[in-house]
C-alpha cells in the first residue's frame, strides 16, 4: 500500500495503482544547529551510539529507528545547555541489539580520547536493550578519573512523554558530579522525579518497557539525581572523581559465549563451544547444570576453554560446594563466578582472556573484583 | 435572526464512547471507576515534540507556555499501557467493527488500509502526550443532504479530576469521532443533525450510554468571522444555544473591531510598564500576592474591553483566557475597575502613570515572577492586536461553559499535530470484510415496528427504542412477556420509582424478568410490580421479594378469603349486589397483598356476590 498524508494530518494506505504523482517535493534543507558555549560550565562529551533517546521515525520501514546525532539531542533538550558545554561525537546509529564487541572497543577508544582531551565527564547515549553489557565492557576497558555515564530512554524521544529529557538532564548532572566510574543513569521510578545512578557492572534491564527498567542487582544504586533540581547524591560505595588514573585496555577475546542452562539441555550444546576460549554458564540455583552435561564440560575444559559458573537466579552468589553436582563441576575445573551477573561475567571473561593469556592467572582474575562487579560479601541483605 | 443572511456555516464532530469489552489499545475493561477507588498514582512532565515533518504544532506550543506537572490515578482496571509504560496492543478489532458498521450505515467508503496516528495533546489528558486516532471511513450522507466527512476511531482521553490531576480509568476507551461537513445553516439544524447521528449510533447497540459518553464539538463561522471549534457540548439541548451565542460573539467582535478602528485605536508594545511599585499598599489580595505587576495602555480601547460579547463574557474575558496560558489567574482592566479590592485612587494613579487618556483602557497582569507576568502581558497584547486586525475573530478551539457561552482553550490545531503511531501496525480493510458488515435496524424503524406489532403508543415505542433497557425489552418479548407489561414497567414504573429516590438502576435484568414471569403466570399481579421493584432495589432478591410481598395463594385459599370478606359484609353485599364488586376487590387485593391476578379475584368475587345475592332472594 502507498501511504498518503492528508491535509488533516491523517495517513491512509491506498493501493499504489490508485495514486497519481502530481509533483515531487524537494526535501527541506536541514536546519543549522548552533550550540552556544557558556563560559564557566564544565566540558562534557556526548558520544552517541543510537537508541530510543535519539530515535526518529524511519519512513522506509515506518518504525522507530536511531538516526539522530548528539547535536540533535542538544537541540531537542535545551535544558542541557544550562549544565555544561558539549562536544558531540556520533560513533554509531544503531539499535542496541545490533551492538557488537568491536563497537565496544571503538567506544572505549573514543571515550579514552575524549577524557584525554580534558572532558570533565562522558555521556554515552545508548539503546537500552544492551546498555548494561556496554557499560560493563567500558568499565573493564577503561580506568577512568571522571564519570562515564550511559543513558537511554525507554519511551521514544518523539513522544511528549518520553523519558529522554529527564534522563539526559540527570546524566549530564551526574557527569559533572563527583563520580569517578562507569554508571548507568535512568529513571528510578515511574515518576519524573529521580534518576538512579547504577554501577556499570551491577545493573540490569529488569523490565521490557517501564521507565524504571534499570535496577542495580546485588548492590544498591550508587547514587541518585533529583529532578528538576538536578541535585546529585552519591553513596559511600560510589568511586569518587579522580580516584583513578586514565588508562585504556581495549583488548577483548571474541571467542567467548554465554549459555543459559535449562532442564533437558543436550550435551551437544556444550560441545558446540568446542574451540572457544571462554564460556560462561548461567546455571540454576547455587550454580548447577545437569550431571549429564559434566562429561562434555570436562572435555571442553581439557581443551583449554575457561568455563565460569554463574546463576540464573536474579540475586545471590554461586556455591558449588554444597551439592554433589556442584562438586563434580568444580572437579571438572569450572570456575565459580561469585555473585557476578551472568552477562557481566561474560563481558569480563572476554576482557580477561583478551588481556591475560595464562589460564590459571585468568581464572584468578575472574574471581577477583576488578570494577565493582564482584562483591566479596553478600551485604545489604541482597 | 436570519442566520442564512449572516452566512452561518456550522459542522459538528460527535465523539461517542463505544461499549466494547476491552480498550482500544490494551486489554483493560472499558469500565469507569470512582476516584476514591484508585490504587496508585504517579506524575510526569510533558513536552511538545516535532512532527515527522519537523514542525511543532501551534496548539501544542500554546500549552507549552508553562511547565506543567501532571498527576495520574491508576486502578486495578488499568495497566501499563495507560501509564505510557508499555507499547500499545494491536487495534481493538471489536471497536473497528463497530466503526465499520456505523460507516456503512451512513453510506461511507472505508479506507483501504487504516493507519493509526498520534495526535499531539499535551494538556495532560493523555499520559503519552498524544491521542491515538485512525481515519476509518470517508464521505457519508446525512438526511439534510449534508455530508459526513470522516469517521475516525480514537482513544478516549483521561478524565480530569481537578486541575492537573487525571484519572486513567477512562483513558483508552474506544471513541468514534464523526465529523460532518460544514453543511448546517441554522442553530436548530445543527441540533437536529446531532440528534440524528446520535440515534444512528445508538442503533448499533454498541455504544455507551449516560452523561459524558457522547460529546459534541461544534464548528461555527459566520461571514467575515472565522472557524471556531467549541468542544465538549454534552447536552444535545444546548447545541442550538451554543451556536446562537457563538454567532452573537462573532458579530460582537466584528462590531468592536469596526468601532475601534473608528477611534483609531492601537496596540503597542511600547505602552507597557512594570507597575509593581504602584500597588505596594494595595488592599487587593491578588495584587498583594503578586511578585510582579505589569500594565499596558490600549489606545482607544476604553469601554470595549468591558463590553459584553455573549452572556457573561467580555472582550476582557478573551484577553484573560489568553493570559491564563502563562499560569496567571487572569487580568484586571480599567473598564471594570475600581473593583476586586483595587481602589478609585489606585486606578487614577495607574491611569496617570500609564499616560492613559480618556478613551484608553489600561490592563494589568500580575505574576509570581517576571517571566510569568511578561508572558501574560504578551498574550494580552496578542489578543488585543487581534481585536483590531482584519480577522477580529481568531480561529480557536474553545470550551463550552455551563450555560452555553464559551471560553478560549487554544488555537485551532494544524496538521503538524499528527504523526504516525509506529507501534501499531496498519490494518487492511478488504472488500470481504466490508461486504460482511451487517447493518442494524435504525431505532426509528424499530420504534415504528414495535408500535405496530405490539400495539403500543408510538411515542412510547420511540422512548423504548432510545432506552438503554431496549435489550431487556427484546429479551422479555422473546420470553413471551406481554410487550405492554414490559414497556410500562421500564418506561413508566421505573421512572416513577426513580423520581421517588428508589435506586432502580441496581435492579438487574434477571430480576425484571423474574417479576414479569411471575405476573404472566399468575404468581403475582401487575399491581404488585412497584412494591417488588422497590424491595429489590433496597437489596432484596427477586425470589425473596416475591415470597414476602406476593405469597403464593391457591384458588381454594383465595375463595376462602373472598367468602370470609363477603360474609363479614353480607348485609352490604345483599343490599347493593354487583355494585360492591369494586370496593370488595380492593379489600381482597389488600388481604392477598397483590399476589394474585386481579382477573381471578374479580371472577371469584362475581361468583360469590352472585351467590350471596341469590341467597338473599331465595
Amino acid at each position: 500500500m502507498a501511504v498518503v498524508k492528508l491535509s488533516s494530518g491523517y495517513n491512509i494506505g491506498v493501493p499504489p495503482s490508485s495514486c497519481t504523482c502530481i509533483e515531487q517535493s524537494v526535501p527541506a534543507p536541514s536546519r543549522s544547529r548552533v550550540v552556544n558555549k557558556t563560559e564557566g560550565l564544565p566540558d562534557l562529551s556526548i558520544i552517541s551510539t543510537g537508541g530510543t533517546i535519539a530515535s526518529r521515525i524511519d519512513y522506509r520501514t515506518g518504525s522507530v529507528s536511531s538516526q539522530f546525532d548528539a547535536s540533535d539531542i542538544l537541540t531537542a533538550i535545551p535544558e542541557l545547555a544550562q549544565i555544561a558545554n558539549y562536544r558531540t561525537l556520533p560513533l554509531a546509529a544503531i539499535l542496541s541489539e545490533n551492538m557488537t564487541p568491536v563497537i565496544w572497543q571503538e567506544l572505549a577508544r573514543a571515550v579514552y580520547t575524549e577524557i584525554k582531551n580534558d572532558a570533565a565527564g562522558i555521556i554515552v547515549t545508548h539503546g537500552t536493550d544492551t546498555m548494561a553489557y556496554s557499560a560493563a565492557a567500558i568499565s573493564f576497558m577503561i580506568d577512568t578519573p571522571v564519570p562515564i555515564i550511559f543513558v537511554g530512554s525507554q519511551r521514544s524521544a518523539d513522544r511528549p512523554s518520553s523519558d529522554n529529557t529527564m534522563n539526559a538532564v540527570c546524566a549530564a548532572a551526574a557527569a559533572t558530579g563527583d563520580l569517578g566510574e562507569v554508571a548507568v543513569v535512568m529513571h528510578a521510578t515511574t515518576n519524573d522525579d529521580t534518576c538512579a545512578i547504577h554501577r556499570g557492572t551491577r545493573v540490569r534491564k529488569l523490565h521490557t518497557s517501564r521507565r524504571d527498567a534499570f535496577q542495580s542487582v546485588g548492590l544498591p544504586a550508587i547514587g541518585s539525581v533529583a529532578y528538576p533540581s538536578r541535585a546529585v547524591a552519591l553513596t559511600t560505595d560510589a568511586v569518587r572523581r579522580g580516584s583513578h588514573t586514565l588508562a585504556l585496555h581495549d583488548n577483548l577475546e571474541p571467542h567467548c559465549a554465554l549459555l543459559q542452562f535449562y532442564p533437558g539441555m543436550s550435551p551437544d550444546l556444550i560441545r558446540a563451544y568446542e574451540g572457544y576460549k571462554g564460556l560462561v554458564l548461567s546455571g540454576t540455583g547455587l550454580g548447577h547444570v545437569s550431571t549429564l552435561l559434566i562429561p562434555a564440560i570436562t572435555k571442553l575444559i581439557e581443551a583449554e576453554t575457561l568455563v565460569v559458573m554463574t546463576s540464573q537466579c536474579m540475586h545471590g552468589r554461586v556455591c558449588d560446594r554444597v551439592y554433589d553436582t556442584g562438586r563434580d563441576l568444580l572437579n571438572a575445573g569450572v570456575i565459580e563466578g561469585g555473585d557476578m551477573l551472568p552477562e557481566v561475567a561474560f563481558v569480563k571473561l572476554m576482557w580477561v582472556l583478551g588481556n591475560v593469556k595464562d589460564k590459571t592467572k585468568a581464572a584468578v582474575m575472574m574471581q577477583t573484583d576488578l570494577k565493582g562487579e564482584l562483591n566479596r560479601r553478600s551485604a545489604h541483605g541482597l | 435572526m436570519d442566520y442564512k443572511a449572516l452566512g452561518l456555516v456550522a459542522g459538528i464532530e460527535i465523539h461517542q464512547q463505544l461499549d466494547t469489552k476491552e480498550k482500544l489499545f490494551c486489554h483493560c475493561p472499558t469500565k469507569l471507576r470512582e476516584v476514591n477507588e484508585h490504587s496508585g498514582e504517579f506524575f510526569r512532565y510533558l513536552r511538545a515534540t516535532e512532527s515527522e515533518m519537523g514542525e511543532i504544532d501551534r496548539a501544542a506550543k500554546e500549552e507549552m507556555k508553562r511547565d506543567r506537572k501532571f498527576q495520574y490515578y491508576t486502578y486495578d482496571t488499568t495497566c501499563l499501557v495507560e501509564n505510557d509504560e508499555e507499547p500499545p496492543a494491536p487495534l481493538n478489532d471489536e471497536a473497528l467493527s463497530v466503526c465499520l458498521t456505523i460507516g456503512k450505515m451512513f453510506g461511507m467508503t472505508a479506507i483501504p488500509q487504516i493507519h493509526v496516528m498520534r495526535k499531539l495533546v499535551i494538556d495532560g489528558s493523555n499520559t503519552s502526550g498524544f491521542q491515538r486516532t485512525a481515519l476509518v471511513a470517508v464521505k457519508g450522507v446525512l438526511p439534510n443532504g449534508g455530508e459526513i466527512e470522516t469517521i475516525c476511531l480514537e482513544e478516549e482521553a483521561a478524565q480530569r479530576v481537578k486541575d492537573d490531576l487525571f484519572s486513567l480509568d477512562r483513558l483508552g476507551i474506544p471513541l468514534i469521532e464523526i465529523t460532518t461537513s460544514p453543511c448546517m445553516h441554522t442553530p436548530e439544524e445543527v441540533q437536529k443533525v446531532a440528534e440524528y447521528i446520535g440515534m444512528v449510533l445508538r442503533s448499533t447497540g454498541k455504544v455507551k450510554r449516560g452523561i459524558g459518553t457522547i460529546r459534541q464539538d461544534v464548528n461555527i463561522s459566520i461571514a467575515s468571522g472565522a472557524r471556531v471549534e467549541i468542544k465538549g457540548v454534552q447536552e444535545l439541548d444546548l447545541i442550538a444555544e451554543v451556536v446562537k451565542r457563538e454567532v452573537q460573539r462573532q458579530q460582537a467582535l466584528l462590531a468592536i473591531r469596526d468601532e475601534l478602528r473608528g477611534r483609531n485605536a492601537s496596540v503597542s508594545h511600547a505602552a507597557t510598564q512594570d507597575v509593581t511599585g504602584l500597588f505596594k499598599e494595595t488592599k487587593s489580595t491578588v495584587l498583594k500576592k503578586a511578585k510582579r505587576i505589569m500594565a499596558i495602555t490600549l489606545k482607544g480601547f476604553e469601554g470595549f474591553v468591558g463590553r459584553e460579547i455573549q452572556p457573561g463574557r467580555r472582550l476582557g474575558s478573551e484577553m484573560s483566557d489568553y493570559a491564563k496560558k502563562c499560569g496567571v489567574g487572569g487580568i484586571f482592566h480599567t473598564d471594570e475597575l475600581p473593583a476586586y479590592g483595587v481602589t478609585e485612587e489606585e486606578v487614577t494613579m495607574l491611569r496617570s502613570h500609564m499616560h492613559a487618556e480618556e478613551q484608553d483602557c489600561v490592563i494589568i497582569v500580575s505574576g509570581a515572577h517576571e517571566k510569568q507576568a511578561a508572558c501574560a502581558l504578551n498574550q494580552v497584547i496578542i489578543r488585543a492586536g487581534m481585536a483590531l486586525s482584519d480577522t477580529p475573530v481568531p480561529e480557536e478551539t474553545r470550551k463550552m461553559l455551563e450555560d452555553g457561552s464559551t471560553a478560549y482553550m487554544r488555537p485551532l490545531p494544524g496538521a503538524a499535530r499528527m504523526y504516525p503511531e509506529t507501534d501499531v501496525l496498519p490494518v487492511i480493510i478488504g472488500k470481504e470484510r466490508w461486504d460482511a458488515v451487517i447493518l442494524p435496524e435504525l431505532l426509528t424503524h424499530k420504534a415504528k415496528r414495535y408500535a405496530k406489532d405490539y400495539a403500543i403508543d408510538l411515542n412510547y415505542a420511540l422512548q423504548l427504542a432510545a432506552s438503554d433497557k431496549l435489550p431487556l425489552f427484546e429479551r422479555a418479548v422473546s420470553e413471551k412477556i406481554k410487550p405492554k407489561l414490559a414497556a410500562f414497567t421500564l418506561l413508566s414504573t421505573a421512572t416513577e420509582l426513580r423520581r421517588e429516590g428508589v435506586e432502580i438502576r441496581t435492579v438487574s435484568d434477571e430480576s425484571y424478568l423474574a417479576i414479569w414471569h411471575a405476573v404472566e403466570n399468575g404468581r403475582t399481579a401487575k399491581e404488585a410490580v412497584p412494591a417488588l421493584l422497590r424491595s429489590i432495589a433496597a437489596g432484596s432478591t427477586a425470589d425473596a421479594a416475591l415470597a414476602e410481598l406476593a405469597p403464593a395463594i391457591s384458588r381454594a385459599e383465595l375463595e376462602i378469603v373472598v367468602k370470609k370478606i363477603i360474609a363479614s359484609r353480607s348485609d352490604f353485599v345483599k343490599e347493593k349486589g354487583k355494585a360492591t364488586l369494586g370496593p370488595l376487590m380492593g379489600l381482597v387485593m389488600e388481604e392477598v397483598r397483590g399476589s394474585v391476578d386481579g382477573k381471578l379475584v374479580s371472577e371469584i368475587l362475581r361468583k360469590e356476590i352472585d351467590a350471596a345475592v341469590a341467597d338473599k332472594n331465595r
